[in-house]
């Protein structure tokens, strides 16, 4: 009887044909922020996710009506923290498009250098975290992470040289820039794309060579281009999915067009192409960087220099939908104007939040250690998802 | 597709006028046009199937105070460069039909504009809280909520 009893257990257990809820987060390592997702589970294979987002939400829609124009540019910067120029750039770009108000060259140029030296500073954050997650077959665990670190520190100096803040910079204001290079600049910043040009090869001579980090990539999380549009996922995602879609090349905004760069493109749609995409992305930047330092042009960095009052910029009626390419994709800020000093209505549109929605339509069928390794492909920050 | 064929195309089936965001500039990724509520989900079809604009931005509203809430949403184009954002007001309801039989990205977006504005999405398949506790009371994107309002404590 006992016997019986028993083994009625472990055909149940084993049996496969129950389900299982399983909590992963809100505080797990491999989500780089605040986020659960309940993963019904048959054995190890994931059959439904449910995403739980909004433990960072901030409300800064409404925290924007409340802000002046002159105000607000950096407290954007806390949307995407780990690219806080390029939502920075986002709303203070709208602001423009409604005011028609025109910006100076070397402040367009200024812009570019800027957003794609961010470029590089988020892409080494995502490669080394990534790489993280899926574990000590990389390279002995954490070393593609130190390496990353390492990198990305240079960087993060260049923008505490330039703006005096490491992480959230206020770098960008309506008409321009706040701030001009200082002197030597250049030179340094030329010699970080150089050193960390030489280290891109490390990297993938580090990972394209290693079988388990092949395996874990390719194949897993396929996107396929219907998907891609229909969930509107944007960034090197898309571009993994084999759709050429780059916001700099699309609608070139702060002269794009006066650079030379390729849109890398993989078609394959799984983390592997998401990868290629952003290792290629790397080099795309860097050759953009050295462009701007050889033809930075002369000339002042703001056509409103002296806005120091936070009133003093007022839009007429009207509204604009502007975006940049962000180093997570399209990061768009619908801005309404009512005529005052201060927005009407804002919208983010997160790069990281349509991101991050594609996840219930790929994840299904894959085994839980994969889930860390699509969440980690899909690159999402929380301050940009919950805003 | 170009802004004229487009333009023609709405206005010949729903009588819709296309104008540009700024009226007096037409860029032909930002263009604008305002249907009923009642063919809000006939429009967006429309435009998906019709004008090709398959790539789903982002869906909001704004709320007009007395004059009632509108919904607005972003589509694209992306090989013919074609940027089209509808609106629709609501009047003096909060309810509009739902975009999710057409766009997956209209399932979370939807959310949050209930999450925040409190228009019911009809038809959508999972309408509750996104970003806010699902028992959290009143919708702060509202112009009569104010910023300071109090809230019960964490648990």
């Amino acid at each position: 009887m006992a016997d019986a009893q028993a083994r009625k257990v472990i055909e149940m257990g084993y049996g496969g044909n129950e389900r299982l809820i399983m909590n992963m987060g809100p505080q797990h390592p491999a989500s780089h922020g605040i986020f659960r997702m309940i993963l019904t589970l048959e054995g190890e294979t994931v059959v439904a996710v449910d995403s739980v987002i909004g433990y960072l939400h901030r409300c800064h829609e409404k925290l924007a009506e409340t802000l002046t124009y002159v105000q607000y540019p950096s407290i954007a910067s806390k949307t995407d923290y780990v690219a806080a120029m390029t939502s920075e750039l986002a709303y203070v770009m709208a602001a423009e498009r409604i005011g028609g108000i025109e910006v100076p060259t070397r402040a367009q140029y200024l812009r570019v250098l800027v957003a794609e030296l961010q470029r590089i500073a988020s892409h080494c954050l995502w490669l080394g975290t990534w790489c993280l997650d899926m574990g000590g077959a990389l390279g002995g665990g954490a070393t593609v992470f130190l390496y990353c670190f390492r990198e990305r520190e240079m960087v993060l100096d260049l923008f505490e040289a330039l703006t005096g803040a490491r992480l959230l910079y206020g770098f960008h204001q309506v008409g321009g820039t706040r701030y001009d290079v200082p002197a030597e600049w250049a030179e340094r910043c030329r010699q970080t794309v150089n050193h960390i040009e030489k280290r891109l090869d490390e990297y993938e001579s580090l990972l394209e060579g290693n079988t388990i980090f092949l395996v874990r990539t390719q194949g897993v999380g396929v996107i396929s281009k219907e998907v891609a549009l229909e969930v509107g996922i944007s960034g090197p995602l898309i571009r993994g999915s084999g759709i050429p879609y780059d916001i700099r090349r699309h609608e070139p905004y702060s002269s794009y067009k006066d650079f030379t760069f390729d849109v890398p493109v993989w078609e394959s749609g799984d983390c592997y192409g998401r990868y290629k995409v952003r290792m290629r992305e790397f080099r795309e930047s860097i050759r953009i960087v050295r462009q701007v330092l050889d033809g930075l042009p002369e000339g002042p960095v703001s056509s409103r220099p002296g806005v120091k009052s936070v009133g003093q910029v007022k839009l007429p009626k009207g509204e604009a939908y502007a975006r940049v390419e962000g180093p997570r994709g399209e990061v768009g800020c619908y801005l309404v104007s009512d005529g005052t000093t201060k927005p009407y209505r804002m919208k983010w549109r997160g790069a990281s939040f349509s991101n991050l929605a594609v996840l219930p339509w790929i994840v299904p069928g894959h085994k839980i250690a994969d889930v860390v390794a699509i969440l980690g492909s899909i690159d999402p920050v929380f301050g940009e998802v919950d805003r | 597709m170009t802004v004229e064929e487009a333009t023609q195309l709405l206005q010949a089936e729903f009588g819709l006028t296309v104008t540009g965001e700024d009226p007096k500039r037409v860029d032909p990724l930002h263009l604008v046009a305002t249907g009923p509520n009642e063919q809000w989900v006939e429009v967006a079809r429309f435009v998906k199937e019709r004008l090709g604009c398959r790539y789903f931005v982002h869906l909001t509203a704004v709320d007009w105070k007395a004059d009632g809430f509108e919904v607005v949403c972003r589509l694209e184009n992306l090989e013919a460069g074609l940027g089209l954002t509808l609106k629709t007001r609501l009047g003096t309801g909060t309810s509009c039909p739902s975009l999710t039989g057409l766009f997956r990205g209209a399932d979370w977006m939807e959310r949050e504009c209930y999450d925040l504005f409190g228009i019911r999405f009809e038809g959508h398949p999972d309408l509750r809280r996104i970003l806010l506790d699902q028992d959290w009371q009143g919708f702060p994107l509202r112009k009569d909520y104010a910023v300071d309002t109090a809230h019960e404590p964490y648990r």
